[in-house]
């Protein structure tokens, strides 16, 4: 089947939305999963239920609460455009914040499981061996944990394509500007005998899900895996 | 040179050690649960104690009054654990080249190309250490540890996951590393055989506390401390030279301050010396030099102490030369026997019973 202009627009849209959701989420996602993974501290059940907030409430609530705080008259909004002209209400980079956000739990909790299943013994021993912290998180404490950091990028990546209820609450469905993949469908779904265009991206939403799942696949066994190496 | 004054905490259990050794190798010795891991925790800087000090060679690495607490990473203590704990997402030679590259370069006295020549790593630097032999791995777990270029190698029961027949050839890399480099090493270990073979100073831990402090023969031979240093294995150690091999029947015998022994083949050269474990259980009395007999050492010399309690075991020092040797006969037998502290009896040793695990390298 070949493509259509808006069709291969709302694609390129939806991976842009969600490429920049993940590189942006993904070093604040590595520090709360070190620091939920590795520290005690007053108040660390707070920060947890805040993180894994997005995963349990409505997204049209998430939406909202992007909505009171990043439009362009809320307080962390009117401030942002003000001293950075940044600007999130009704951009394509509001979709990507949404999307973030809702992506931002799943990224927490696989990284993390990684961190904490890492034997700290092996960074302990780096320590001993001259590395300072810095250096042992880059060098042993990364690399051991890269697959749920994989994991972590895959999840938030397929959340951040199939977002929705967040996206079309904060930032609406502006063609061109917001509108991704499932805000695409809706509309469609919502239109008299555009039945056939909503099957269409459909069929595109799953075709992006399984090469999603391929990649991931496909990174994970690029990994020097120790059973594989193993001498018989 | 080791000077420990520490009280640490851990839950329930306490800590609190005092003592300063200096020793080419200082084993640390005590059961399990005596509180060795503890201190070498401290020792590296990876466990704070409550209250202390802790210097080595010279340097306070860390003293509560003062707030002291050098980190671990600058601490140059190599630490060589249990397990070996190899980066498992780095080859051999990358394993080796961890500390390597964060020691300051104008410290990097030890080089790579004679710590693999030394621990026989040669064949094995491209591989992943999951393809390695337990032995092996230790092997480049001690490599790796002493390219940090360390000033002091802390050693925490290094032996204890390998199985038997590794161990010896772990030990004696130890001791080639001990005699080669001259780095000094404190020896975590609960077993009687790797202290007296290795250490030279121990330091005898028991729940938490330093019982005794002082050279491995002298602390081994306390019958005091028996109940620490363990009935079934305790004995003597003897410094001796190698005199002689007998190619024939496999025996080598050996030169030490009281005559010869004759031991199962020992794996060194004419005139090196080694040292010999004689376990107190081995060693039988006769007042007589018997005759017709299979057992081919038989040593002349004095009961230099006996224990006098009612237990139906009894605990023998002899004085054969300079050496001291220890025995553990029956009651029974010291009473048929009527032996006292200063008669003149003979130790009858069989050569079996000094095995090769008994003999290391002086």
């Amino acid at each position: 089947m070949s493509l259509s202009a808006d069709e291969i627009g709302i694609v390129l849209l939806s991976l842009k939305v969600a490429l920049v959701s993940v590189a942006c989420s993904l070093p604040v996602a590595v520090a709360f999963a070190y620091v939920l993974a590795r520290f005690e501290f007053p108040g660390k059940i707070l920060v947890d239920a805040l993180v894994h907030l997005p995963l349990v409430l409505p997204p049209v609530v998430v939406g909202f609460a992007l909505l009171v705080l990043f439009g362009k008259r809320g307080p962390i909004g009117a401030w942002l455009d003000q001293w950075f002209g940044i600007v999130f209400a009704f951009r394509w980079t509001g979709a990507a914040l949404a999307a973030a956000i809702m992506g931002f739990p799943l990224m927490v909790r696989a990284i993390r499981l990684s961190f904490e299943s890492l034997d700290r013994r092996l960074e302990t021993v780096a320590r001993t061996l001259g590395g300072s912290r810095i250096w042992v998180f880059v060098s042993v404490t990364l690399p051991l944990s890269l697959p749920g950091i994989v994991t972590g990028i895959v999840l938030s990546f397929a959340r951040s394509l199939g977002e929705f209820g967040a996206t079309i609450t904060f930032v609406s469905n502006i063609p061109g500007e917001t509108q991704t993949l499932p805000l695409a469908i809706y509309t469609y779904t919502q239109v008299p005998g555009a039945d056939s265009q909503a099957w269409r991206l459909s069929a595109l939403a799953v075709l992006l899900s399984i090469a999603a799942l391929v990649a991931a696949e496909w990174i994970a066994r690029r990994q020097p895996s120790p059973a594989r190496n193993a001498r018989t | 040179m080791i000077a420990v004054d520490i009280e640490a905490r851990q839950g329930a259990f306490r800590l609190e050690v005092a003592f300063r050794a200096e020793a080419p190798i200082v084993g640390l010795f005590g059961r399990s649960g005596a509180g060795k891991t503890s201190l070498v925790n401290a020792l590296a800087g990876i466990a704070r104690p409550q209250r202390g000090t802790i210097v080595v060679n010279g340097e306070t690495l860390f003293d509560s009054a003062r707030g002291i607490d050098v980190p671990p990473e600058r601490r140059r203590l190599g630490y060589v654990f249990q397990d070996d704990l190899l980066f498992p997402h780095l080859d051999v030679e990358a394993n080796l080249l961890y500390g390597f590259h964060r020691a300051p370069r104008a410290e990097r006295v030890i080089e790579p190309g004679h710590v693999i020549e030394l621990l026989g790593l040669g064949s094995l630097l491209e591989r992943l250490p999951t393809a390695l032999s337990g032995g092996e791995k230790q092997r480049v777990a001690i490599g790796r540890a002493l390219l940090a270029q360390p000033r002091l190698l802390l050693m925490d029961e290094p032996l204890a996951s390998l199985d038997v027949s590794r161990r010896d050839e772990v030990l004696r890399y130890i001791e080639l590393l001990r005699d080669d480099l001259h780095i000094p090493i404190v020896y975590v270990s609960h077993s009687v055989a790797e202290i007296t073979r290795l250490a030279d100073t121990m330091v005898l831990l028991s729940e938490g506390k330093a019982l005794a402090v002082g050279d491995v023969d002298a602390v081994m031979g306390r019958i005091d401390l028996r109940p620490q240093t363990g009935r079934y294995e305790a004995g003597a150690v003897i410094d001796a030279v190698v005199a002689a091999h007998d190619v024939d029947y496999g025996l080598t015998t050996l030169h030490f301050d009281g005559g010869e022994i004759i031991v199962p083949n020992v794996e060194a050269l004419v005139g090196e010396r080694v040292r010999v474990r004689i376990r107190a259980r081995d060693v039988s009395i006769a007042l007589a030099r018997p005759e017709g007999l299979s057992i081919v050492n038989v040593l002349e010399g004095s009961i230099a102490a006996i224990t006098a309690d009612g237990a139906p075991i009894v605990e023998l020092q002899l004085r054969v030369g300079a050496a001291m040797l220890q025995a553990r006969i029956t009651r029974r037998s010291r009473d048929e026997l009527r032996l006292s502290e200063g008669q003149r009896v003979y130790a009858l040793i069989k050569a079996i019973s000094i095995d090769r695990r008994s003999v290391g390298y002086a």
